[in-house]
């Protein structure tokens, strides 16, 4: 195994290179299957058939509360791999843990806000609306869920390992992860809430 | 016992009891044949874990070919069913199920695992690379798809088989209309192999981008990894849609959401849309890797270059995005409109221009060639004149107005059958022949070769030329019978014949396999077939390694030029080779995903979510393992080099 040493850490080998450019491919794949959600919800967000409409479920303060959230542990993540390149393994795990309780802070909202919607008569089975609604919202909400014990297991891992190559590696993939979920909030957030509101 | 009677199939009968029996017998067969020859441990090491290109290239032709035998059997059936009027061999609900799973095992577990089985073997060689990207993930792969398989395969003794067709349309296929567990299975099996064919997707683009030996750059690839690229690409981009509607569709079947109902602002036609946004790149997925077997064996059996290099790879990449804007022309009669319609019927026949380029390729690449006619080039040779016809018949259905004629008649099936076959099937068939010597170090026997090769050829047209014609007289597809009257016999009977041609042709590939392993020699050269690309360049069969050397590559036909000009492929000297370790967790992760599949089908859902864990366990010990490979010694190297017959330096 060569080591670069001109490159951070993280792009140091060749598998590395190659770790990261299939994650992006992969985060390609991944914007396929939020387009295929994304498309359905637009056909079937005016088919509310008996149940209610967007209009009259969403409640703008968790949603906010929610996007603030995802967004400012996105910048922390940032800075966490920041820390990173600098070598410096605490701030780094510091930042790491910020992000991972924000996301367990979001997640809570988000489940809030799924009773709530049970509570006003919108559950899955409910309508073609309510199916690709809760759908659309819960993938995310997966994502997000798989991502907290992800990067769970990789702050056990920088703690026994240190910064090597392959922890850097896995971090910063995990970041690329991390900063694709906020995009696609920024997308739910923008033309699931804002225009089902408007 | 009210727990067990969900398992019992619906509409039983003879043949699946016979079925049944026979399955258990092979397995107990299998099972006792490894204990009593002692070959658990060797199938453990050296398959169960093995992450080396080259098995696992292997474990999916074996699987794929099985396959064909488990979906050519249907289609014998379909064709029996319809030999002659008032037919009463299969009851609908049989036929049903029979065309259901000849359609889905045909196209999934049979095209698709032999073009990923031929990717597999071949690709790394041609770009002179030790292995994938991925190693690991490329077994993950791979039993993914295998346990997808195996889960849709048992639908036939367990449940019930699905039976709303290999394109499951709802509301046919919802829980309504579609009240077995048959559904379940299709939803959930293809989804299982899917997972494993979208990350070959990504393994193969990160191998072909990135590992490429020195001096290869794109433009100097092989056209198979050309096409391999291409194809991935489309794969990664075409399959999620895949995965989203089948969730959608477990969802609408298992917790009752309105995806796909009629009812509650459901929208049945949301189905359609998505399953031809995958499903009709996913057929660009099957041709272009078949397209570029083709651009490997014309040029090798011609003795000339390839005819038209860039313009064979600008055509692959405008039908790759043209492959994402033709799926309305499945469905022209289902009330798009008039404008729509017209759109995507001009966008379907612009892909003929593509495809076009390629036949006349081809053809300028024979024109003034010194032509050897062995079993592969025979079947490019039948290739080209077949699929044109099957082709051609494709740019009449893609003109809307006249598709209300054709729409679901045996024209329709014709047409994609004598395009599938000639182009996925001989492709196959015909890379399989190739690059067996590459595999296995014995060549196939030619004579056999040449016999099936015959025997498909004429098979092909004979069992379904008729259909053009019986389909404009009206009979639609998927019908189980009809009657004397309609005039359909006679032609649905020469199909029947030329089934059984079809069926006489792969025994003899079978049997051909069997006959050359016995009897083929052994002794012959590394490139037996005096061929152009670098995986000739290594031994037969190919050392784990691959290459001893890397090798450094200047020109296109990189080891072509180098027999002609005595240039040398391989200037370093032999270096430590770094090896991934093999790994049981993708072969055990999949059997939880299987158990999964299954209890979802049934919906048992303490057992779902015990698998569900043990999937994230897997995924979890993977993450804290540390696992860096080992070492192959220089010496080991000489040593296995020399062993097989010499250094090649």
């Amino acid at each position: 195994m060569s080591i670069e040493k001109t490159q951070p850490l993280e792009y140091s080998t060749e598998q590395n290179n190659l770790n990261i450019l299939g994650f992006w491919i992969f985060i390609g794949a991944e914007i396929m299957l939020f387009a295929t959600l994304f498309a359905s919800y637009f056909l079937l967000e005016n088919r509310t058939g008996s149940g209610p409409s967007g209009e009259e479920i969403f409640t703008i303060t968790p949603i906010m509360l929610e996007t603030f959230i995802l967004l400012t542990s996105s910048f922390t993540i940032g800075l966490g791999v920041h820390a990173m390149r600098l070598g410096r393994q605490k701030a780094m795990q510091a930042f790491f843990a910020i992000t991972l309780l924000l996301g367990v802070c979001f997640l809570g909202l988000e489940i809030y806000e799924f009773t709530h919607y049970v509570h006003e008569g919108a559950s899955l089975q409910t309508s073609g609306f309510t199916s690709i609604l809760l759908t659309t919202l819960g993938t995310h909400g997966a994502h997000v869920t798989f991502g907290l014990f992800w990067g769970i297991f990789i702050m056990m891992q920088i703690k026994k390992r240190g910064l090597t190559p392959e922890t850097t590696n896995k971090s910063f993939i995990f970041s690329l992860y991390w900063h694709f979920l906020d995009v696609v909030w920024i997308f739910i957030f923008s033309f699931v809430y804002l225009k089902g509101m408007m | 016992m009210e727990f067990f009677e969900r398992f019992a199939i619906p509409h039983p009968s003879p043949a699946i009891y016979a079925a049944m029996v026979a399955i258990v017998l092979t397995t107990i067969a299998i099972i006792v044949g490894l204990t009593y020859f002692k070959k658990w441990g060797y199938l453990w090491r050296e398959w169960l874990t093995t992450v080396d290109h080259k098995r696992i290239g292997i474990m999916y032709l074996i699987s794929a070919i099985l396959m064909l035998f488990r979906g050519g059997v249907d289609a014998i059936m379909m064709r029996a069913q319809l030999a002659v009027p008032d037919n009463t061999l299969l009851d609908s609900q049989h036929y049903n199920e029979i065309f259901s799973t000849h359609g889905v095992v045909m196209i999934f577990f049979m095209a698709m695992p032999f073009i990923i089985a031929l990717m597999n073997y071949v690709v790394p060689l041609q770009i002179g690379a030790r292995d994938v990207a991925f190693p690991r993930l490329n077994a993950l792969s791979f039993w993914l798809f295998f346990m997808g398989a195996m889960l849709f395969n048992i639908s036939f003794i367990v449940g019930g088989s699905p039976d709303a067709g290999w394109t499951s349309y709802f509301p046919l296929a919802g829980n309504e209309f579609s009240k077995s567990v048959g559904t379940n299975y299709y939803m959930i099996a293809i989804q299982i192999s899917g997972i494993g064919t979208l990350m070959t997707g990504i393994n193969f683009i990160a191998t072909i981008l990135k590992m490429r030996a020195p001096g290869m750059t794109l433009m100097k690839m092989p056209m198979f990894t050309w096409s391999a690229l291409i194809t991935n690409i489309i794969i990664v981009f075409a399959f999620p849609v895949l995965t989203v509607a089948l969730a959608m569709g477990t969802m609408d079947r298992l917790f009752a959401t309105h995806f796909f109902t009629t009812g509650n602002g459901g929208m049945d036609m949301l189905w359609a849309n998505l399953f031809w946004v995958w499903g009709h790149p996913e057929v660009y997925i099957l041709i272009l890797p078949a397209f570029g077997v083709y651009s490997e064996v014309i040029p090798t059996f011609s003795g000339r270059n390839l005819y038209g290099y860039k313009s064979m790879v600008a055509s692959m990449v405008i039908i790759s995005l043209l492959s994402f804007l033709v799926w309305v022309h499945h469905f022209f009669t289902m009330g798009q409109g008039a404008l729509v319609n017209s759109i995507f019927s001009i966008t379907t026949m612009a892909i003929a221009v593509p495809t076009g380029i390629k036949i006349f390729n081809w053809l300028f690449t024979l024109w003034k060639g010194k032509i050897r006619i062995t079993t592969p080039m025979l079947y490019s040779l039948l290739f080209i004149p077949i699929f044109t016809i099957g082709g051609v018949t494709g740019v009449m259905l893609a003109m809307s107005a006249a598709d209300y004629q054709y729409h679901n008649t045996m024209f329709l099936v014709a047409h994609f059958h004598l395009v599938i076959i000639p182009g996925v099937v001989f492709a196959m068939l015909a890379g399989l022949t190739y690059w067996w010597p590459k595999m296995f170090g014995f060549m196939l026997n030619e004579k056999l070769g040449k016999w099936a090769a015959w025997l498909i050829g004429i098979g092909t047209c004979v069992a379904f030329f008729p259909m053009f014609i019986s389909g404009l007289d009206g009979q639609a597809r998927r019908m189980y019978t009809y009657s004397e009257a309609t005039g359909f016999g006679i032609w649905n009977m020469i199909a029947f014949v030329g089934a059984i041609m079809l069926a006489i042709g792969f025994v003899i590939i079978v049997y051909n396999i069997y006959y050359s392993t016995r009897y083929a020699s052994r002794d012959i050269p590394a490139d037996p077939w005096n061929a152009r690309s670098l995986e000739w360049a290594t031994h037969s069969p190919v050392p784990e390694y691959n290459f001893a050397v890397t090798p450094e590559v200047t020109t296109r036909d990189a080891f072509w030029n180098h027999k002609k000009n005595n240039g040398n492929l391989f200037k370093g000297k032999y270096e430590e080779i770094h090896m991934p370790n093999n790994s049981g967790v993708p072969f055990i992760m999949s059997a939880f995903f299987f158990v999964f599949g299954f209890a979802m089908v049934f919906s048992l859902w303490i057992l779902a979510i015990i698998s569900a864990i043990g999937i994230f366990g897997c995924m979890a010990h993977r993450s804290l393992e540390q696992d860096h490979g080992h070492h192959l010694s220089v010496d080991h190297i000489k040593e296995t080099e020399e062993k097989l017959g010499g250094a090649k330096s």
